[in-house]
């Protein structure tokens, strides 16, 4: 097991096969940290949800603008930062995917799944980055 | 050019459609956009569509991938067709409950059991 945190920061087309990249170099680190599959499942889920926002939502697939992710993986938690070159949104006013009016929609579970998965979550003022950690599960 | 490879294996059961999907991972959006419009081929085609999908194969799935589960179910029912779902395993399926998805959505244990509830 590594002494040290593992830390980097990637910087991302607005592409989609970008995530890909970024979720194999975290999956790395936490293998390094021998994390286990619940963690696994559930930090590669969020950072989906959180890459994919940013690149669609956020920088509406413009080439001319990037992504950032910054993460940390240590021993008992991993944390992810996402930012994104867009305006930002209020999580607040995503309506409730699981409301029966809306449980048809097929978008909007995003932000839901992110918050279910990770032990913390939480955007800047603007709303274009979101800061998430995962305390070690097993 | 040539339309890209099938992400789909598919299979008939009578007059019942088992769809698995080929990729491990439904994360990726061109993927589970492509995944849309096969599936969205085969309803068109059919005259009353009854449809099992299978995740048998199915390691990770992300919100867009239940976003296009949706809209597949959507127009499943507008052709008075049955949609139903099997072989999702313990993650996976905890997705669905997170979403409440496992109240929209018929699932069962095995591709056996969905196929003999839509078999007439």
């Amino acid at each position: 097991m590594p002494r040290e945190k593992i830390a980097n920061q990637l910087e991302l087309a607005s592409r989609f096969d970008e995530v890909a990249r970024a979720e194999r170099e975290v999956i790395g680190a936490l293998q390094a940290y021998a994390y286990g599959e619940t963690d696994v499942f559930a930090i590669k889920l969020a950072l989906e949800e959180a890459l994919t926002n940013a690149i669609k939502h956020g920088n509406n697939l413009n080439p001319n603008k990037r992504v950032k992710l910054d993460y940390e993986v240590g021993p008992q938690a991993v944390t992810l930062k996402v930012c994104d070159e867009g305006q930002g949104f209020r999580p607040g006013d995503v309506p409730d995917c699981t409301a029966d009016e809306n449980i048809e929609r097929p978008s909007g579970r995003g932000v839901m799944l992110m918050n279910a998965y990770m032990s913390e979550v939480q955007f800047n003022d603007k709303g274009n980055c979101v800061t998430m950690i995962r305390r070690r599960d097993n | 050019m040539p339309d890209a490879p099938s992400r789909l294996m598919i299979q008939k059961d009578v007059d019942v459609t088992i769809i698995e999907f080929i990729d491990r991972n439904i994360l990726d959006e061109a993927n589970i956009q492509q995944i849309g419009e096969e599936i969205t081929k085969i309803i068109e085609s059919a005259g009353l569509p009854k449809l099992v999908i299978s995740f048998e194969n199915v390691d990770h799935l992300s919100s867009a991938a239940l976003g296009t589960l949706i809209t597949i179910n959507n127009e499943v029912r507008k052709k008075n067709g049955q949609l139903r779902l099997a072989n999702i395993n313990k993650q996976i399926f905890e997705v669905f409950t997170i979403t409440k998805l496992d109240k929209l959505f018929q699932i069962d244990k095995t591709t056996a059991d969905a196929t003999k509830k839509l078999s007439s």
